[in-house]
């Protein structure tokens, strides 16, 4: 794939996916997966080298960690659209006997996860181990990592943040869903964290920023310019700002959609504003 | 009885730091993280030997068991170590997602385990351990008895593939098991032979056990002794084939009395062959500060406890 339009079609069948599965068995989170599906898309789609196939180690290629396990629609559809397993399984999106779960595992043998996660402010570190991994096995590719802003609230991370840049974690790219919403409201509501610029560069790190985070020539820029910057000695943050509920008019400009799945009349009218462009499952 | 002599005293977390050493000569995939205790945890050597494969993570478990959990995705085999309760208690969540449920290779070595660390006291003595970690679905959960049989342990860690839990302490205690005992993960080590009640102990208390089965080998009670160094999976088949003869058994541990040795092997016993049984662990209680012998005298866990419960649970039968 390689211009921005057909990364579009892409990204519009994601959301489309994600509605679906969300509304199939009315549970789910499709506000932080809106709002991360331009930015998943461009990852896995434009800027990872990966390798055909499906392996837990990696070896020889970029890999990327969800440590906000409950945007798992928008994981699962980018995962089965690049191919590591049938699109139709998104059908079984936190059913019975589903390789699908809630919240992305390794345990049900699903292609393309690594580590479970769900309960948050636990991904970073495993992104870190398994950046130093790569080191050990003198192997020059990236690890990619995406937290949510309000999982920020989560001390593991600041281990792992203070850790990343004292030992010079610079083959890992951490991202920042910088959506400023969680459960229970605006993250300056619920927790005010101040500058998370600031707070990463305070602690080292390489902090770049996203403005236009469902851009996605925006994110292809930042990115690349993450890319860029990595091996230099410091681990790469990309503040990526985004809009929850993305692409779907009522679910933007407010935390209601987080984790509530729409009814069948905001379904169609969801589906109305993103036309089908590879195909539903 | 068979007799079993102490070689020379050591403690067991030598022994997890010889077995380290070796470990980092013999296999280039095994890696080691440390939260701040290289010097308790014996990592001294391993660290010095292969600076490259050894992670100072400073005093942050959390993320320690993160950073192991990720260290496996590209092959490398992990074994952490600070004391048990930080190992285990104040980082369970992590163990629980990133290493049980993500069924990752890690290897959570713990020292300083129970009562035996004595005068740091009960912010430090961790006796919950082995409930909180034989409860995670797929852990290993092991508690080896001295130096030999904790160096045999991490050396057979290494050629195990799934999370595990090894525990051991931090006192110099009598090293009395054969350096080249074989070390089989899940099966129990008969150390004496036996026909009127059953000791099955694990840890510190395999040696307290010996003595108390000589002890009551004085007074004519034959006591069968088994070294349960493997929690779970427990050897059932040791258990029931023991009490079958012995009809009664006393369980050993440095554990608290809710969530260890003790109540696998109850279930085990209710489930194929009920016989009385009697415990030897802490009645549900915190530790406190003071030397280990004051602490295991004052909470029961001797071999004086021991022959108490042998003669009890006998007249049980």
């Amino acid at each position: 794939m390689s211009n921005s339009h057909q990364l579009h079609d892409f990204t519009t069948q994601v959301r489309r996916d994600i509605l679906r599965m969300v509304h199939a068995v009315n549970s789910g989170h499709p506000g932080g997966s809106l709002g991360c599906a331009e930015f998943l898309v461009t990852l896995y789609q434009e800027v990872m080298k990966r390798n055909p196939g499906f392996s837990m180690d990696g070896i020889n290629e970029d890999i990327f960690f969800l440590s906000n396990g409950h945007i798992s629609p928008v994981f699962y559809s980018v995962l089965a659209r690049s191919g590591y397993f049938p699109v139709a399984e998104l059908a079984t999106f936190r059913k019975l006997n589903s390789r699908l779960q809630g919240h992305p595992t390794t345990h049900e043998g699903l292609p393309g996860i690594r580590m479970a996660s769900g309960s948050l402010g636990q991904g970073l570190s495993v992104a870190i181990g398994a950046a130093q991994a790569k080191k050990l096995n003198k192997d020059n590719h990236l690890v990619f990592a995406l937290l949510g802003d309000g999982e920020l609230q989560e001390g593991q991370n600041w281990e792992a943040i203070m850790y990343a840049s004292a030992k010079k974690v610079d083959n890992l790219i951490a991202t920042i869903d910088l959506n400023g919403k969680q459960i229970d409201g605006t993250t300056d509501e619920v927790l005010a964290m101040g500058s998370i610029k600031a707070k990463f560069e305070a602690f080292d790190w390489i902090v770049l920023e996203v403005t236009a985070g469902n851009d996605i020539d925006a994110i292809k820029a930042g990115l690349t310019d993450a890319k860029a910057k990595s091996g230099n000695g410091k681990p790469v943050c990309i503040l990526l700002h985004t809009e929850m509920g993305n692409g779907v008019d009522f679910m933007m400009h407010t935390h209601a959609w987080h984790g509530k799945a729409p009814n069948d009349e905001q379904l169609t009218n969801a589906l109305a504003q993103n036309v089908a462009t590879l195909g539903d499952y | 009885m068979k007799k079993y002599s102490n070689q020379g005293s050591k403690d067991t977390r030598s022994g997890f730091g010889a077995g380290m050493t070796e470990l980092g000569q013999k296999n280039e995939n095994v890696v080691a993280l440390c939260a701040d205790l290289i010097g308790s945890l014996k990592f001294d050597d391993f660290k010095k030997n292969h600076p490259e494969r050894f992670f100072q993570i400073g005093i942050a478990e959390a993320n320690m068991i993160g950073i192991a959990a990720g260290l496996t995705i590209g092959g490398k085999i992990p074994f952490t170590g600070t004391f048990a309760n930080f190992s285990t208690g104040r980082v369970y969540d992590q163990i629980r997602q990133s290493v049980a449920y993500s069924d990752k290779n890690v290897k959570i070595c713990a020292s300083h385990a129970g009562l035996t660390l004595g005068e740091d006291g009960a912010t430090h003595q961790i006796l919950e351990d082995i409930g909180l970690m034989k409860m995670l679905p797929g852990m290993t959960v092991i508690n080896t008895c001295d130096y030999n049989q904790t160096k045999a342990a991490t050396l057979a860690l290494a050629n195990h593939h799934g999370p595990a839990y090894l525990r051991f302490g931090r006192p110099v205690v009598p090293n009395f098991m054969p350096a080249d005992e074989p070390f089989v993960i899940g099966k129990a080590i008969m150390l004496n032979e036996g026909t009127d009640v059953t000791i099955i102990a694990t840890g510190h208390l395999v040696w307290e056990a010996l003595e108390a089965a000589e002890a009551l080998e004085a007074k004519g009670i034959s006591a069968e002794v088994i070294n349960i160094h493997t929690i779970k999976p427990l050897d059932e088949e040791a258990i029931l084939k023991s009490v079958q003869k012995t009809g009664c058994v006393v369980t050993a541990e440095e554990h608290n009395i809710i969530g260890g040795l003790g109540e696998s092997v109850s279930r085990c016993l209710v489930q194929n062959h009920l016989v009385p049984q009697e415990f030897v662990a802490v009645n549900d209680s915190f530790g406190e500060s003071g030397t280990p012998d004051q602490l295991m005298e004052k909470y029961g866990l001797n071999s004086a406890a021991i022959i108490e419960k042998a003669e009890k649970v006998m007249a049980r039968k």
